[in-house]
Parts: C-alpha cells; structure tokens; sequence
C-alpha cells in the first residue's frame, strides 16, 4: 500500500511538472491561437529563437540564467512585432488555409536559418546551481528544475488569467476577437491592440523556450518537432480560453506519465488516444466556446 | 549571320575540348545516401565530416587520371520510402560505383535489396542492426552491430559485481538487439533481469520510465537509445531523479555516451560504463591523428564520434577498392576487395571486414566516462580484442 501511494504521489508530481512544460511551450500559442484566433503554426520558431538567444547570451553574453530568459523573450516580442505588421497583420480573419501556408512556411525558413547559425547539434543548455539536484519532500525527491517549472508555470497563468479576465486592457482585446469591427466603432485601437497582444504570444513563446530548453533541447528542428504538442494543448483546452489551455496540459501531463509509469507498452501514443477522446466528447475542447 | 557561325563555331570547338579532356580521365561516382536536414541531420552531419575529411587527407592516394565525383542525396531521416527513390535514381541515372552514408536500419534494410538487385557494392557508416549484413551479399558494413557492444558489456557486467539489471532501450530493432545481446550475455553469466522497457523512439520526457526502474531497485540500468538529444534527455532525467544517489548505476551502449553529446549532460554521466568501438578520447597513435586533423578542419570545439570513424571507414573501404584496381572497376571486384577490407590504422584501431558475413570486425573498449580537465571523455580500461558479431557467430553455431 506504501508503494502503491508513494507511486501515485510521484506520478502526480511529475505528471503536472510535465503538464506545465507542455503548458509553458504553448502558452504563447494559447494567445495568438487560442485568443486571437490566428492559425499560428510558427510558433514554434518563437520559442526556438528564444532558446536559442537565451543559451546565447548566458554563453558568450555572460548574462546568468534568469537575466537572459528575459532580455531574449522581451527581444522576440519587440521583433515578432515586425513580422506581425508586415505578414501576419493581412491574414487576420482572413482564411485558414492562407494563415497555415504562410506559418508553415516561417517554420520551414526558420529551420534552414537556425542551423545556418547555430549548426545542426542541439544547444547544450547549463542550468543555475541552485536549480539542479532535488529536494527532499516526505521521503520522496523531487528535481529542483522541475518544482521550478511547476511555480514558474502557475504563476504566469494567473498573471494571464488576470489581464485577460480582470483588466480593461483584457476586455477590449476580448471584445476585439469577437467583433472588430464593432470593437473599432467604440473607439478602441484594434491595431494596436493586436500588435501589443501577438508581441505577448510571441514572447512568453520564447520565454517557454528558454525555460524548457534543459528538457526539450534546442534545436533547428525544434519549431516542427514539438509543434504537435502545442496544437494539442491549445486544442484540447478549447479556443478563446485562458483557462482551459492550463487545464489541458496538466490533464495530458499527468495521463501520460500515469500511463508510462503503470503500462510503458503504450506511453508512445498514449496522449494521442487521449486527445482523440477528448476531442470527440467536447469538440470545442475542454473550455472552448464555440 | 556571320556572328551567328563564329559563335557555333566556338561552341563546337568547346565542346571537342571537353570531350578529350575528359577520355584521358575516370570518372568514378560514389554516392551517399545521407541525413542531411531535418531532426536527425546532426547524425548526418557527424559521417559527412568522417567522408570529406578523408577526401581531403587522401586526394593525392587515388591512381593517376582517376577522378572522384561524389553524389550526395538527402533521406531526410528514417525514411526508407525515400531512400529507395534516391537510390533508384543514383543507380539508374548516374550510375553510380558505390553506395554509402547510411544513418539509419529502415533506410539501409531498404537499400541492401535494391543493391543487391542492382549490383552495386553498399557500404554502411552507421546503421547497426544486427541482420543487416544478411540480406544481400552486396551489402558491407564498416560501422558496427549492436551486439557488437551490448554482449560484452553483458559478460563484463555480470562479472563484475552487477547482479540485477533493469534494461531500457528506444523501442525500434537497434534497442531490441542490443537489449536481446545484453539479456543473452548477462543471463549466459548468471545475471538476473529485474526487468525490462522498450521506450518511444521520439520521446520527451523519461522521468516516468526511470522512476519505474528506480522503484524497481535494480543494481544498475542498462540503456540504449539513438545518440543525440533523445540520448541527453534521458540522461538529464537519470541525473534529475537521482539515481546514483540510491546507487543505481548506468550501463550502456557508447550510443548513450557520444563523445560530440557528452558536453550536452552535465556532470551525470560520470561514472557511467560503456561498451563500445570508438571514444574520441582513445590514446591510440592513429586516434590522436585523426582528432588532430578533425579539429584542424572543423574547429577545436568540434569533436568527432563513432559516426564519424564510420564515415572515413566507408571511404578508406572505397578508395582501397579503387586504388587496388587501378581506377578500371568492375563491380564484382570493387565488392570482392571490399569484402576483404582491412583497416590497421582506422581511429578505432585495427578494423576489417569478415569475408563471411560482410560484417566488421574490431575491438570493443570497455569505457568509464570521467571528467578530465574540466572535459568529460570516455576513457577505455579493458579492451575486447577483434570482436565478430556474437548474433551472427551464435546463429552459426547453431546451425
């Protein structure tokens, strides 16, 4: 019986560190997906580019850990407001398909470039002292990095849960997603409004990035290799949902180490059956309007 | 008008000179069929280095007026479908002399039929399942089998104070023939096996998997899994959970243990022992050489790994092959010379070619990995000498 609940205790703590892994690479992905409604399948190369900048600076910078996840994410928002203004501004509420070509296809141009200057070999990502080894809680251990996670990611969720949920600033951009046009009549910039939201997204990607990179290596492949973990996060969690994105991954995170820590046979397609099911009895999603 | 002849005239006088040019001259055609993009191309990367390097450092060793073209095509990955075009269009339309490169099983298992249907000699730099080299004669493999390493270090681990073992290996056919070699060795020896686990190939997360083992309580795990990130990732999580603290120990395959990975993991995987063919920090002369010359071509930071050795072996097999023949081929005596390949300087130390199976013959080095100088490096302490595949000397005798 011991066993059998310290397993369940282990499973728990893992399963939600993992789900809040999955949450962080995808959280930027539940702003511009999920809330503006854009098919953004690049958002992988934002959160590449931010790993990829955050290794950088702690490496040749000498910036520490912290300070570089940061000064990368804050750079990749300022600069993916460029690419919103010039390619992805056109697409808005315009076609699906075009939005998927034309991500599709930043992914496929990021990938050449990343390993144009990086090379091909995955980063090697050193973390802080103070966040290897494990702490010791009721005879059990657990990773310092991933109790890390686990606070880092709950903490932006509620930062997003309340500026979306609780703020002016959440509620005009609520009302721009539903009704631009209207959004505009009342007065309110949905230019700008946009520009500063998709500049978010696209940060908080690269933060998940650099604060995933010690788990999910940064590589030139990253953008395509873990893209369908972001779709199936923001997916399962439903469209137009702070929450549900969260609820999603910690979900899938702890079915799926439960399922590879009890009957390993099938972990490899596990959260793929899951999603199938889940998606069937809420095709919305868990939280999805719609 | 005029303009118009002298023009033709020029091109006519052009191409005459291209013609003689070229009559003195042999062109023989290599192609390697390769990983060069996608998730994996770092592997491709590792045996296209070994290959050119040993282009350069050669050049001047092929017979005169004999001159070397080299096709490169990209498989992109497992992905034998596309190889196979690759191959049919290497063979049909430039028909090439010999095939090479070759990551990986699916790819090459695909490549050794049609090779053997076209004749066209198939050397292999790295893909190591143990059944490869039988499917066709045409085929030959410089890299190495997984039994190759995984039988020795099951004797060696039972020999040396390891009663249980957990084994976890990638769930494709290299992981379960290094996992059937290990079992069989370790078992042979009296060795019990607390358990086993075939994990997903493409994998983010190992925690699950390694607090199972760590449950389980074995006295050491005995991994393999593809070199590179899927390598690093589990080592990351083998270090997060704290295994060694509960004293388990990891035993491996060198896969999990590359020399080009080893700066990714952190100070884990100190301590762990691996049976393998090449560890770019071998003492040997030949070794010493050939980092030298690596680092001079691609950087000091740059280090080359078992796929690389592979890559260069390929080529020492075709340019020996050539060289012996004097640049006029023929297929069946470029096969014949390969299958009689040997290789005294090879990095790895002495390699060849088992006439009978197709399959190499090298020495396996029990490794511990260390931290020397600030630099993790896989430092041998007891050598298997000139090991042939077990898989395939077992089959033998039980035949």
């Amino acid at each position: 019986m011991g066993t059998l609940l310290s397993s369940v205790v282990s499973v728990m703590f893992h399963g939600v560190a993992y789900g809040i892994v999955l949450y962080l690479i995808s959280v930027g992905l539940s702003i511009t997906m999920g809330l503006m409604g854009f098919v953004n399948l690049a958002h992988g190369v934002f959160a590449m580019i931010g790993g990829y900048l955050a290794l950088s600076f702690m490496d040749q910078v000498g910036l520490n850990f912290y300070l570089a996840l940061v000064v990368s994410s804050v750079l990749v928002g300022v600069a993916s407001i460029l690419l919103e203004r010039f390619l992805y501004r056109d697409l808005y509420g315009g076609d699906e398909l075009e939005q998927v070509l034309l991500t599709i296809g930043l992914v496929f141009m990021a990938m050449a470039a990343a390993r144009y200057f990086w090379g091909p070999l995955p980063q090697r990502a050193i973390l802080p002292i103070e966040l290897m080894g494990q702490w010791s809680i009721l005879s059990r251990n657990f990773p310092v990095y991933r109790l890390f996670l686990i606070g880092t990611g709950i903490t932006l969720f509620l930062i997003l849960w309340f500026v979306v949920d609780r703020t002016g600033y959440g509620a005009k951009l609520r009302a721009a997603v539903d009704n631009q046009k209207i959004a505009q009549a009342i007065g309110i910039n949905t230019n700008l409004l946009f520009t500063v939201t998709f500049a978010i997204g696209s940060g908080m990607a690269a933060l998940g990035g650099g604060l995933g990179s010690e788990l999910l290596a940064i590589n030139p492949a990253y953008a395509m290799e873990y893209l369908v973990y972001f779709l199936i996060v923001v997916a399962v969690g439903g469209m137009g949902s702070v929450k549900g994105p969260f609820l999603a991954a910690i979900l899938l995170g702890i079915a799926d180490t439960a399922c590879k820590y009890y009957i390993p046979e099938f972990g490899a397609f596990f959260i793929f059956v899951a999603m199938t099911f889940l998606l069937l009895w809420r095709p919305a999603g868990l939280l999805g309007r719609g | 008008m005029r303009r118009c002849m002298w023009f033709a005239g020029v091109l006519a006088a052009g191409s005459m000179w291209v013609a003689t040019s070229s009559a003195g001259a042999e062109t023989i055609k290599v192609g390697i069929i390769n990983t060069y993009s996608g998730s994996q191309a770092s592997l491709g990367d590792q045996i296209d280095k070994g290959i050119r390097l040993y282009m350069k450092m050669h050049e001047a060793d092929l017979p005169d007026g004999v001159k070397l073209e080299v096709l490169r095509r990209d498989d992109t990955g497992p992905n034998p479908e596309v190889a196979i075009r690759l191959a049919q269009e290497l063979i049909v339309r430039e028909k090439v002399d010999f095939l090479t490169g070759v990551v990986w099983t699916p790819v090459a298992s695909a490549l050794a039929k049609i090779a053997g249907q076209a004749k066209v000699p198939l050397v292999i730099s790295n893909a190591s399942a143990a059944m490869l080299t039988t499917i066709s004669p045409w085929t030959v493999r410089v890299a190495h089998s997984m039994w190759h390493s995984g039988y020795p270090l099951g004797e060696w681990a039972s020999e040396n104070g390891i009663g249980t073992v957990y084994t976890a290996v990638s769930d494709y056919t290299p992981g379960h023939d290094s996992e059937q070699a290990f079992i069989t060795a370790f078992e042979g020896k009296g060795g019990v096996i607390a358990g086993s686990v075939r994990m997903p190939l493409q994998n983010p997360d190992f925690i699950p998997f390694l607090q199972r083992i760590k449950d389980a309580k074995p006295d050491a795990v005995f991994a393999f899994l593809p070199a590179g990130r899927q390598a690093t990732a589990f080592m990351k999580a083998f270090g997060e959970l704290g295994l060694s603290d509960e004293g388990i120990r990891l035993i491996g395959t060198g896969d999990i243990v590359t020399d080009e990975e080893l700066p990714n993991m952190g100070s884990v995987p100190v301590g762990v022992i691996s049976a393998f063919h090449y560890s770019a920090a071998s003492p040997s002369e030949n070794n010493r050489k050939f980092v030298e010359a690596w680092k001079q071509e691609y950087g000091a930071d740059s280090v080359p790994n078992y796929m690389s050795v592979g890559g260069w072996d390929s080529m020492d097999a075709i340019y020996k092959a050539i060289i012996a023949q004097n640049g006029k081929i023929s297929s069946e005596e470029s096969l014949r010379l390969i299958r009689n390949w040997s290789n005294p300087d090879s990095p790895r130390g002495p390699a060849s070619i088992d006439p009978e199976t197709g399959d190499v013959i090298h020495n396996v080095y029990m490794r511990e990995t260390k931290m020397e100088n600030g630099i993790l490096a896989n430092i041998e302490f007891e050598t298997f000498p000139q090991v042939k595949d077990p898989w395939k000397e077992m089959k033998n005798k039980s035949k």
